[in-house]
């Protein structure tokens, strides 16, 4: 019906009308602007740091199930021939025992009480690539011949002060290790909440080894990996079958965490925040969108003799209408833009400050522009149909 | 209930408005005011009208009603063989446009727009490309003599060129006719004159105008003379008192 003349020109005179009431337009806006930055910042911090998390999920996990084992009445842990089994199954790649005890370790006479020991076997090295230097365990060391042990720079920080590392020998619950490895620096969030600062560094050794200083007799806790292109949940029900074969149906006897469906429950948890938190956002536009509406009302109310003027000349209601919501779309449409700015910048000052990575989220962009947009038609729509209706004597002849 | 006007009985083509018993009431409080009570006017084509009447003869409800801008109470009115009563607030805006060309006492222009936007306004709702608007609207104020004054705005210009610029505005879609409310009500006597002039011009031209005033001198100006007392026309201006 109207062309865009009757677009340019609507656009022409709302720019002209909102500079012409610079400040009114600017308190105006600022609503909106509030809104949508909140909306941007939240969904992009939400998004960088779920992003980050789950990155280091699935580093950790892909690929990945874990089996707790606590055994029945009649059979506590997994033996030797269980994980055997275990590692047997179709569709598993290799199978890690991980043991965790806190034990102390003696090094040049002096006594360390608080250092985590890990153990592990060598399937485990083929799986996470964790080692700086130095090697890994091998299968020969698993045989249990050869006393090695891995540690990671706090160790060597507070032990092995000042030395060349590899080769040295420590003691710990009363036998000798020698260095052949050294860990990598966590840089992940999972490994910095397990390595506790209290402690004066931990160390791998060989899983058999670990077990006595855990006090265990049997392994409880085992890693899995699976082949690759196996599916997830099928290997889960294998496994699940060969476990209830191991402990002859007990109840509870184990629990298997697949990092795959934990990552897509994650993945939920993070869908609900972002649309929780976009929620809320979304209130500061409400809050912006009757901003919009009064400051339209006001403009009608104020220009009501130039809308009958225009009515005189020929503008149809639907005209009038038009660049009334027009103009209130224009309005908040920039103040989305601004929005935009600094809901990017608020964005990347969060990331920076949580150490995630600053990804801009175009998702979040369209959806602060669009929700602009929307304010803009919805709370211009009153305001507008009200001008089209008024009567053009009347508009004229008010001062 | 009088018989319908149609435009085949009034001769549409050589009376461009016909009035047939026009009226028109207000309500005020509870009482009901007859502005208008009986109106019946022919106008032809190239006439130059000028509607003589003291304030509060319902002269302003008259012209509101030519313009298009009210609708009466009853009556026939029949603009260009349309009969106004049946349009809708679209069409009549697509009237207004088209056949009425507005000049007001007060000129009622954009103040933040050029003459040259203020005289394309009335082109834009009438759909004219813009290649054609620019030279129309170049042709007009050429016309009223203000071609040098085409990027002024209103508030640089003196009253006698508001005043123009709001008559090539009122001429720029070619109306049928040229509705002026008191053109020279707020112009001193030089320029009121000036401003008469041109409307006598475009008369010559062959355009139709009717032109609303109190002022007996301004009246004078234009070739027919009806007087409007208490609501109702009548032809000449000899009685007035």
């Amino acid at each position: 019906m109207f062309g865009t003349t009757m677009v340019r020109q609507s656009f022409k005179m709302s720019v002209q009308n909102i500079k012409s009431n610079k400040m009114r337009s600017f308190l105006t806006m600022l609503g909106i602007v509030i809104g949508v930055a909140a909306v941007i910042a939240l969904i992009t911090i939400v998004q960088s740091v779920t992003d980050k998390v789950m990155g280091q999920f699935s580093d950790l996990g892909a690929g990945t199930m874990s089996v707790e084992a606590s055994g029945s009445a009649m059979k506590k842990g997994l033996t030797e021939s269980d994980i055997a089994a275990i590692a047997a199954v179709d569709g598993i790649d290799g199978v890690s025992p991980s043991v965790s005890a806190t034990t102390s370790v003696v090094y040049d006479g002096e006594i360390y009480k608080k250092v985590s020991v890990k153990g592990y076997n060598a399937t485990y090295f083929d799986h996470n690539n964790i080692i700086a230097s130095g090697r890994g365990f091998t299968e020969q060391d698993m045989s249990g011949s050869s006393m090695v042990c891995i540690v990671d720079s706090t160790f060597i920080k507070n032990i092995l002060y000042g030395k060349e590392v590899l080769g040295q020998t420590v003691r710990i619950k009363g036998i000798d290790y020698t260095v052949v490895g050294v860990k990598k620096d966590a840089d992940s969030i999972m490994d910095s909440y397990s390595d506790t600062s209290e402690l004066d560094g931990s160390v791998i050794v060989p899983y058999k080894n670990s077990l006595s200083m855990a006090g265990a007799q049997n392994v409880t806790s085992l890693d899995v990996y699976l082949a690759d292109n196996a599916d997830s949940s099928t290997v889960e029900k294998r496994l699940r079958s060969e476990m209830n074969n191991i402990y002859n149906n007990a109840d509870n006897s184990f629990y298997i965490i697949n990092m795959e469906s934990l990552l897509s429950s994650m993945n939920q948890i993070k869908g609900m925040m972002s649309g929780m938190l976009g929620g809320i956002a979304s209130i500061a536009l409400l809050v912006g969108g009757i901003g919009i509406m009064n400051m339209m009302l006001v403009s009608v109310s104020e220009r009501t003799k130039e809308i009958g003027l225009r009515k005189a000349l020929g503008a149809e209601p639907a005209r009038i209408q038009a660049q009334f919501l027009i103009e209130s779309i224009v309005l908040s449409v920039i103040g989305g833009l601004i929005g935009v700015g600094f809901g990017l910048i608020i964005a990347y000052i969060g990331s920076v400050l949580l150490k995630a990575t600053f990804t801009i989220s175009v998702g979040a962009i369209a959806l602060g522009l669009g929700f602009s947009l929307i304010v803009g038609v919805v709370f211009g729509w009153a305001p507008a149909r009200r001008a089209s209706r008024l009567n053009p004597i009347d508009a004229l002849r008010s001062d | 209930m009088a018989e319908k006007l149609n435009a085949a009985d009034v001769g549409a083509e050589k009376h461009i408005l016909v009035m047939r018993d026009i009226t028109k009431d207000y309500l005020v409080g509870e009482e009901t005011s007859h502005v208008l009570k009986g109106v019946n006017l022919t106008v032809d084509k190239g006439e130059f009208l000028a509607i003589l009447g003291p304030s509060g003869s319902g002269k302003s409800t008259l012209m509101n009603i030519i313009g298009c801008l009210d609708v009466p109470t009853g009556g026939d009115y029949l603009l260009s063989g349309r009969r106004i009563a049946d349009q809708s607030e679209t069409s009549l805006a697509h009237i207004r446009n088209k056949e009425i060309g507005f000049v007001f006492q007060q000129f009622q222009l954009l103040q933040k727009q050029t003459a040259r936007d203020n005289v394309e306004l009335p082109l834009i709702y009438a759909n004219v490309p813009e290649k054609k608007r620019k030279e129309r609207v170049e042709e007009v104020l050429e016309k009223v003599g203000l071609a040098d004054r085409i990027d002024y705005y209103p508030g640089q210009l003196s009253g006698g060129q508001q005043q123009r610029v709001a008559i090539a505005r009122a001429i720029a879609v070619n109306p049928t006719i040229l509705l002026a409310d008191e053109p020279t009500g707020a112009l001193d006597q030089k320029t009121g004159a000036q401003v008469m002039k041109i409307f006598e011009d475009l008369n010559s031209e062959g355009r139709t105008i009717i032109m609303i005033t109190h002022d007996r001198h301004i009246a004078v100006h234009a070739k027919r003379i009806v007087r409007i007392l208490d609501g109702n026309l009548v032809e000449g201006d000899e009685s007035f008192a």
